[in-house]
């Protein structure tokens, strides 16, 4: 258990920017993820935190150590990758008792570690078989297996379900989050999925082009994206980014949506128009569930009632998700299944004390609307 | 082929199917019966007494099979003034093969690993000289590498030509290697380095176990050419060092009187033995390591 600061941390390959000035910090027994999507730099960045990959600027620290010159062995970090990477020739027990052997570990100590860790994976009954003779599921296991061994300081995660099937990486998930539980180690996680980040991180680092994007917890995440990239990143499905123009008058400040009929003034805090914001483009960001059938008010909630007419209704079973045009932009709304049909028209209500303004030219937060 | 035959049974056979087909096992047959024909001349006239040969036909089956000119052409067969048989060049021919081809492809299953998993600055460049190595023709280094072998004191020794055939064969085995180590993912190279192990130890304890098909190419490749040289065996050794295929010329051009082709022909076979045993044992290895390498890079 340890903590890990990676600071500043720049990497350049050749002419390209892989990570550009990107600072996190993961608290012993943290679960970090790492979310972006492929070629945002997060893969790299945990090479550097490994020590596989050189970096062009910066500092890693983990235990408050400088390690930036050490080698991954020196690091005292345990490592599991997409494609697992188990030794094709050994056996499960070599896999998983490759590391202390090199590391000189006596044969009996290895061998209480490798059923210690085979108990805790449930791999007891395949400790004699090769990595080819195994399913996806159990490689994977295996992998963990490897890196558990060892009880090192940091685990680092690189996509470790992405090549599970659906039902299985659901699993796994819940298995590495009971691991984290109950050993309390510091995880860095590396995940593409939005879902992976949302179930597993106690802290989510968003990164999209080598830069971050916004660092939080899930909820925080969720619920405050710091713009409108992380706004669709998150949730599915998405945010819904309704495009409008802020307007003061007497009555306070409002956000005026275009609308098929008469356009919508949505009321928003005041403190959000200032004389000068009058009339800057934003979008309101809307999160599906926070809209919802106009009788159906609950106390917490500020409700702002309209009328739509639905386009497209996608039962999932839970909910009915229900698509409809507000001010030129598609809207999904997770309603109540039954809750409408296609073509019918219906008054709706969204919270407000649940939606973000963005700055429809930089995409970034201006604030809550309440 | 399974789909032919399956195609032909499924529906029914008609004229024009059955004249394609015999046309075609025909011309197969052919071919086959045109290139076994030398090897039945060979062991047919090995087994002849030397009036059957001076009789004529050399396609006819001996008419009293004798393993005479075997043993003569192992025990007693003349190479220039001595009569030495073949069974000493056999020998040579062994201490020096077995050395080069365990050398050669140690260093170039080496080098292909640190070509693809070890990468350098100039990587690409060192691969690409690599490649040209392939290119050289043997006659080209003849005069630098007998310079070379006079300064270091081996001229026309095995360990000589021995070593001239591992710095020869390195180009080629380096290549085999490179090929199908860049198809082995980089993750297990990284997972090793977080698991403590270095450059030696991944390569002996991950790489080398995983290795066997292209092994086997790499060793037929260098035991078949370094068996069959001449040239270099030719230029770089004399006497009693001498390969077996240096022997086998010298006891094909020793004439005194008639020739005894049924003993050239035993010597001729005894020489082409180990690679045509590497062959048959090997043989398929040899052919899916070829394709796996180039299919998978």
């Amino acid at each position: 258990m340890a903590s890990l600061v990676a600071q500043n941390i720049n990497k350049a390959f050749g002419g390209y920017t892989a990570l550009d000035n990107v600072t996190i910090e993961a608290k012993s027994g943290e679960f970090l993820v790492l979310l972006g999507p492929s070629g945002c730099g997060k893969s790299t960045l945990l090479s550097i935190i490994a020590g596989l990959e050189t970096l062009t600027d910066g500092e890693v620290l983990i235990d408050g150590e400088l390690v930036n010159h050490l080698d991954p062995k020196d690091r005292d970090i345990a490592m599991v990758f997409q494609s697992y990477a188990l030794y094709p020739s050994m056996t499960v027990r070599e896999n998983i008792s490759f590391g202390l052997k090199i590391r000189g570990v006596p044969k009996p100590q290895r061998e209480e570690a490798v059923q210690r860790v085979a108990k805790m994976l449930k791999l007891e009954s395949m400790l004699d078989r090769r990595p080819s003779q195994l399913s996806g599921g159990q490689r994977q296991r295996v992998a963990m297996g490897r890196a558990l061994v060892r009880d090192p300081k940091i685990f680092l995660f690189d996509e470790p379900l992405s090549n599970l099937d659906a039902k299985l990486r659901v699993e796994m998930r819940t298995e590495i989050k009971k691991l984290h539980s109950i050993l309390g180690v510091t995880i860095v996680y590396v995940t593409h999925d939005q879902i992976e980040a949302m179930t597993l991180a106690t802290k989510v680092v968003v990164m999209k082009e080598a830069r971050i994007q916004q660092i939080g917890t899930p909820q925080e995440i969720y619920d405050q994206p710091q713009n409108t990239y992380v706004a669709r990143f998150i949730g599915s499905p998405p945010m819904n980014l309704v495009p409008g123009s802020l307007e003061r008058s007497e009555g306070g400040t409002f956000v005026r949506v275009a609308s098929a009929s008469e356009a919508l003034h949505i009321p928003v805090s005041s403190d959000l128009g200032r004389p000068a914001d009058a009339g800057r483009e934003v979008f309101l960001g809307v999160r599906p569930e926070t809209i919802f059938e106009a009788n159906r008010t609950g106390p917490e909630v500020e409700p702002f009632r309209f009328d739509v007419k639905l386009d497209v209704i996608e039962p999932t079973g839970s909910d009915d998700l229900a698509i409809f045009d507000l001010g030129g932009q598609e809207v999904t709304a997770r309603l109540r299944p039954g809750s409408g049909t296609a073509g019918e028209q219906i008054a709706l209500a969204v919270d407000l004390n649940k939606a973000v303004l963005f700055d429809a030219r930089s995409g970034n937060r201006i604030g809550n609307v309440r | 082929m399974s789909n032919s035959v399956s195609a032909s049974s499924g529906v029914g056979l008609n004229f024009g199917r059955i004249a394609g087909r015999v046309l075609v096992l025909g011309t197969l047959a052919l071919f086959v019966l045109y290139f076994l024909a030398p090897l039945f001349v060979m062991i047919t006239t090995s087994l002849k007494s030397m009036p059957e040969i001076r009789a004529g036909n050399i396609i006819s089956l001996p008419r009293d099979p004798s393993f005479e000119a075997w043993r003569v052409a192992w025990q007693e067969a003349c190479v220039g003034v001595e009569c030495p048989g073949i069974r000493g060049f056999y020998k040579n021919t062994f201490l020096m093969v077995i050395p080069a081809v365990t050398v050669s492809t140690l260093l170039g299953a080496i080098n292909g690993f640190a070509l693809t998993k070890y990468r350098f600055t100039g990587h690409r460049l060192v691969f690409g000289l690599f490649m040209f190595g392939c290119f050289i023709p043997h006659q080209a280094i003849i005069l630098p590498m007998a310079r070379a072998l006079g300064m270091m004191d081996l001229s026309g020794s095995l360990w000589g030509l021995a070593l001239v055939h591992t710095v020869y064969g390195i180009p080629f085995t380096t290549m085999f290697f490179r090929n199908y180590y860049i198809s082995i993912p980089q993750e297990l190279v990284k997972a090793a380095r977080v698991d403590g192990a270095g450059f030696f130890r991944i390569f002996w304890s991950i790489m080398l176990p995983i290795s066997a098909p292209i092994i086997i190419v790499s060793v037929i490749w260098q035991f078949t050419n370094i068996w069959n040289d001449f040239l270099f065996g030719a230029s770089f050794t004399y006497g009693a060092n001498a390969p077996i295929m240096v022997a086998l010329n010298n006891i094909v051009n020793t004439s005194t009187g008639e020739r005894p082709y049924n003993v050239h022909m035993a010597a001729a076979i005894m020489a082409a033995l180990p690679t045509l045993v590497i062959y048959v044992l090997a043989g398929r290895y040899f052919v899916r390591g070829l394709v796996a390498g180039s299919v998978k890079g």
